[in-house]
């Protein structure tokens, strides 16, 4: 660095580097881990006002970790350094974090702390990446604007009158706005790669089963996958890297050892075959500038030598109607739990010398869930109730079965699809609040991966008319990650939205 | 599918032990039928053969040894209830027909 | 609450019925049809999904973790233990066990459920179509199934009764811990083959070493579903379950009031309701609990935080091969080694741990002297009984197999009388000290010697020369009332220690001889 800036600028110049850049500077002793948390941590400071990324800052367990790190440094030397050290994350509320306020953006677990945290925040830990705090979320990831946290929404950074997406959208926005280069986000039917898409940054649901779910509030549990967030390709790949990997204490846990990805990320796409998925990409409503940065995508493919190709997944259609009752009907068991005994609310109703156990667990869950969960608990109950299993449950489960078999026939010819990451960009706060429906729709695009258990991930594919950024999705056959984040890279260097992405947010 | 009724509506919330105001009542039977008529899409594709998937990558036998580890401290425990006592969790009266 | 039927009586209460109508189920023109579900906790380290320790008896909430007590986020991990338990079931009751069998959550809200559902197996469980002979009648058992128990509660206030308390609270120690159900087809037709097959069932778990099957401690649950028909019909009645029962015997109590209880109401012109009833050991009687006239709606799916069990050729030969001697080779064996009657060999594998007492016994035996016929009478005899007494289990006994064997010795060998062997036995049992130790402390051996108990006897009869002369000239009636005498006055001058039997011998050649 030349001259001496002044420490704002200085802050500036850290919360807009990426993540691999944070950790070799704390490495060579550029910056302590101590001055890039405190950066982050003024900036959460000036702006999460306006963006309310985080529900919960641990600014003072991230110092300590930050001066510990720094000892390490000093005592130990750089080799002793975990590779993401000194590197600040932000953490979805939905992740157990022993001691430190897991609300999953609900009324019902306002106040409860955990005394256990998920395997991935330990993961974590180990790493030497910083947790800065719990990011905002829709109420038990059920939602796709961040306008079911009962805690308040999430503002999109490239315009605060627009949703950020969701469930995961206080993880995605906290990238964007520069709180911090990485977050961790969970994705059942597109919580990550929907609002990574919104807020134009890269987002990455990896296979079912590659990391665990332990500590993970569940929502549904076929569904469920922890992933990260970044503002560059390379960056989700060491923040998945750092976390991925079998779990005993997670029974769907996959055991065959992670292919990595760093090592192939640059090799390029030189024939790769990639297919456009035309059930994902001929959607009712599509944004015409979305169906025009898809188009892109594939020259920009074609250029780089992947021969690039239309493909057919004729069941994908029916991912939206099969995930509407397979997430909701496991999320109305996994939701059970919630009775006001064990931890969290309690609301007596009436004369507590008449109180009864039914009735209490009635009130609190009335109190303490919000309009979407409660919907989804409504919904899954009915599904999975005497007589309508077999129509409801049992034939998702069937039209999985053909989904799955869809995709196993397009990898055939494919080595990855190709598909816009949601058929619009950002929409307005309040905007489908009061439609469910239309809201779920914005899903259309991301759930058939969850529902196949593959891999796929979103990457901004520039900007609509309007500013607001655009995705596009990578998506590859289980286990498919290091692959996929070739293709991934390919477009990062195509689109060059790895300097437009830090350039975002309201800075 | 059949049509939502506000009686079942009402029956399912008993089910799920949640609580419905009137007014809420109305508003998810409503909501729940649209969103059903959608999901009832499903039933159009032919699936006779077809075996359900309950898990995207088909595992067997994962298991644990049968090993102790450590349980968790007991105030650590109770201090998440909202009531406890004599080193249990309070709970009001149970009705005998609850279960 | 329910509402009470109208065709039921409240409560039944004429036990002199119960003789009225007939207890052999053919007299009186109805049959009666049990089918038995027993619940058994598995003698497991660890919990059925976590590693926290599977005890009984602990402080409240110590045996807990984030799986148990089903905080958000924890996960099952499926114990391997409990697998192999299920597996050596479905070899002892000659059970199909299917490729695959799959865990699902059976859906509804209870305190005592951490998750508000239960993790067990509904449609595909681990074991299916097996059975088991009781006196030669083959009952077959539908199914065996893994599941999870629950926690306990506690009601505070309204003396403890359920409905009447002021609050309840919650342990959740046994939360989790691993359960077999398994479930008999309605075959059983009288309360007596009930608590065969239960017996049979328990004796056989007990052998395979699945579960220390305590039926007071509730560690073997058994709850019988009961009906009755008219015997030309068909189709079976309305069926009842009755929980709550804490014993074999009680098993039997409880199938004959119900019996007795349905064929009055169906008499009188009512109908049976269909509902769970509870067995009330004091009174007696079977209580309504809960009508299950609304089926419960327990919403089952596979459960999609574990993946199937398969268990493959490797684990099943394994378990075959591992397996131990059933109860019913027991049996066999023991009656041709011992040479003992059915029914004692019966009476041995009808207490837990009894059988293994007495081999022990007489392995211990050596060359001691006595047969393995007096151990057995002994372990069936007094140490029964003092067990049904004190409701201790033969491992936890102060006497050792070593200690009855020692004991046996000292009869054969002529050291102690049996009379004398039940006095150290009961005090052997007390306290736990060793016979021989005992016969040693008390000075209990027996005066054997014969020139010693000769002169004895010489010095009685010279002291009672008038007895000894009527002796001779009297019939057989006074001459034996007169040998009795002599023989008291022998055992009271030799404070109850001389040798009956020579001291019979050496007095019939006194008298008898020239004398």
């Amino acid at each position: 660095m030349s001259g001496s800036p002044t420490a704002s600028e200085r802050d500036t110049d850290l919360t807009s580097r990426s993540a691999a850049g944070l950790a070799a500077a704390v490495r060579s002793g550029e910056v302590s881990a101590r001055e890039v948390v405190d950066a982050h941590l003024a900036r959460i400071e000036a702006l999460d006002g306006s963006v309310h990324a985080f529900l919960h800052v641990t600014a003072d367990v991230a110092r300590a970790r930050a001066d510990a790190l720094d000892a390490q440094r000093r005592s130990d030397g750089p080799e002793s350094l975990p590779p993401l050290a000194g590197v600040p994350v932000a953490v979805k509320d939905v992740l157990c974090t022993r001691g430190v306020p897991t609300t999953c953006g609900s009324r019902i677990l306002e106040g409860w702390r955990p005394p256990y945290d998920a395997t991935v925040v330990s993961r974590l830990e180990a790493s030497g990446a910083i947790a800065l705090g719990k990011a905002n979320m829709d109420e038990f990831a059920m939602g796709s604007s961040t306008e079911n946290s009962a805690f308040g929404p999430t503002r999109n950074p490239w315009d605060l009158g627009r949703v950020p997406g969701g469930s995961s959208g206080g993880s995605a926005a906290a990238v964007a706005a520069g709180f911090a280069p990485l977050a961790l986000g969970t994705d059942t039917g597109g919580s990550i790669r929907q609002p990574a898409a919104l807020c134009g940054v890269v987002g990455v649901k990896p296979t079912y089963g590659r990391v665990s779910r332990y500590g993970v509030v569940a929502f549904a549990s076929s569904l469920d996958q922890v992933g990260p967030f970044a503002r560059t390709v390379e960056d989700a790949a060491l923040l998945l890297e750092a976390v991925w990997g079998h779990d005993p204490a997670d029974s769907t846990s996959i055991p065959t050892p992670c292919e990595p990805i760093l090592p192939g990320l640059q090799r390029g796409v030189a024939g790769l075959r990639v297919g456009v998925v035309r059930e994902l990409t001929e959607v009712d409503g599509i944004q015409p500038e979305v169906s025009a940065a898809l188009e892109q995508a594939v020259k920009l493919l074609e250029q780089a030598g992947a021969t690039v190709d239309t493909v057919s997944v004729p069941s994908a259609v029916y991912g939206l109607p099969a995930y509407y009752l397979i997430a909701p009907a496991e999320a109305s068991s996994n939701l059970a739990r919630f009775d006001g005994i064990r931890y969290g609310l309690r609301i007596v109703p009436g004369d507590p010398g008449s109180a009864n156990a039914a009735a209490m667990n009635g009130a609190t869950r009335h109190a303490g869930f919000g309009a979407e969960v409660k919907r989804r608990i409504m919904l899954g109950t009915y599904a999975l109730s005497a007589g309508y299993y077999d129509a409801y449950y049992g034939q998702a489960q069937r039209v999985r079965t053909l989904i799955i078999r869809d995709f196993d026939r397009a990898y055939k010819h494919f080595d990855v699809l190709l598909s816009p990451t949601t058929p619009t960009t950002a929409f307005a706060l309040g905007d489908k609040v009061e439609d469910p429906l239309a809201m779920y729709l914005s899903d259309v695009c991301t759930i058939p991966t969850n529902l196949a258990g593959a891999a796929a991930m979103s990457i901004p594919a520039g900007l609509d008319g309007s500013g607001l950024p655009i995705g596009v999705q990578v998506l590859a056959p289980g286990l498919g990650e290091a692959v996929m984040f070739r293709v991934a890279r390919a477009l990062e260097l195509g689109f060059g939205f790895g300097a437009m992405a830090a350039r975002g947010g309201p800075a | 599918m059949s049509e939502l009724t506000r009686e079942q509506v009402r029956h399912v919330a008993k089910l799920a032990r949640l609580d419905l105001s009137d007014d809420e009542l109305d508003r998810f039977t409503g909501q729940l039928a649209g969103i059903l008529d959608h999901a009832a899409r499903v039933s159009a594709l032919d699936t006779e053969g077809v075996p359900p998937t309950a898990h995207p990558f088909p595992m067997v036998n994962v298991l644990r040894p049968d090993v102790p580890r450590p349980s968790l401290d007991r105030a650590e425990v109770l201090a998440c209830a909202p009531d406890a006592q004599d080193g249990r969790f309070r709970v009001p009266r149970i009705l005998e027909d609850e279960a | 609450m329910t509402a009470p039927d109208p065709t039921t009586p409240a409560v039944f209460t004429d036990a002199a019925a119960l003789t009225d109508v007939g207890l052999d189920g053919h007299a009186d023109g109805w049959e009666l049809v049990v089918g038995l579900e027993v619940h058994v906790e598995l003698a497991t380290a660890t919990k059925l999904f976590c590693g926290c320790a599977n005890e009984f008896g602990q402080e409240p909430n110590t045996n807990v973790c984030p799986v148990c007590l089903g905080l958000p986020g924890a996960l099952p991990v499926l114990n391997e233990l409990v697998v192999e338990y299920a597996l050596r079931v479905g070899e002892a009751f000659h059970f199909h066990v299917p490729a695959q069998s799959v865990f699902a959550r059976k859906n509804y809200f209870y305190p005592d459920m951490p998750k508000n559902f239960q993790t067990s197996q509904y449609d595909e469980p681990i074991c299916l179509d097996g059975h088991l002979h009781v006196d030669g009648v083959r009952i077959a058992i539908t199914r065996a199934h893994m599941e999870e128990d629950t926690g306990k509660t506690t009601h505070v206030g309204g003396g403890g009764r359920i409905h009447d308390a002021d609050f309840s609270l919650v342990d959740y120690n046994r939360a989790g811990v691993p359960l077999l159900e398994i479930v008999s087809e309605p075959d059983i037709r009288s309360s007596e083959q009930a608590k065969a097959y239960a017996s049979e069932l328990r004796a056989t778990l007990e052998a395979i070493g699945v579960s220390d099957v305590k039926m007071e401690e509730g560690s073997m649950r058994v709850d019988a579903n009961v009906s009755v028909r008219r015997r030309d019909t068909a189709e079976f009645g309305t069926r009842t379950e009755t929980k709550n029962v804490n014993s074999i015997r009680s098993l039997g109590r409880a199938i004959e009031y119900e019996r007795a209880r349905q064929i009055e109401v169906l008499e009188a012109g009512g109908r049976v309701v269909q509902e769970t009833r509870h067995w009330n050991e004091n009174d007696g009687q079977t209580h309504s609990m809960r009508s299950k006239e609304e089926a419960y709606d327990y919403r089952y799916f596979p459960e999609p935080d574990l993946v199937p069990v398969a268990p493959t050729p490797e684990m099943r030969a394994a378990v075959r091969a591992a397996m131990p001697e059933l109860p019913a080779a027991r049996r066999d064996r023991l009656v041709g080694a011992w040479a003992i009657t059915e029914r004692d060999a019966a009476a041995l594998l009808g207490t837990p741990g009894l059988a293994d007492f007495a081999e022990a016994a007489v392995s211990a035996l050596g060359a001691r002297g006595g047969s393995a016929r007096d151990i057995v009478n002994w372990v069936n005899g007094e140490i029964a009984g003092h067990l049904n007494e004190t409701g201790s289990s033969p491992a936890a006994l102060p006497l050792t197999p070593g200690g009855l064997a020692e004991l046996v010795g000292l009869v054969a060998s002529g050291t102690i009388s049996r009379n004398q062997a039940k006095d150290v036995l009961g005090e052997a049992l007390l306290h736990g000290a060793r016979p021989e130790q005992i016969v040693a402390d008390r000075g209990l051996a027996q005066v054997s010697d014969e020139s010693a108990l000769g002169l004895v006897i010489d010095g009685i009869l010279v002291a009672n020369a008038d007895a000894v002369a009527e002796y001779r000239a009297g019939d057989d009636k006074a001459r034996k009332k007169k040998r009795g005498f002599f023989m008291g006055e022998a055992m009271k001058a030799l404070a109850g220690q001389g040798n009956p039997q020579v001291l019979n011998r050496l007095l019939d050649q006194k008298l008898e001889g020239n004398g």
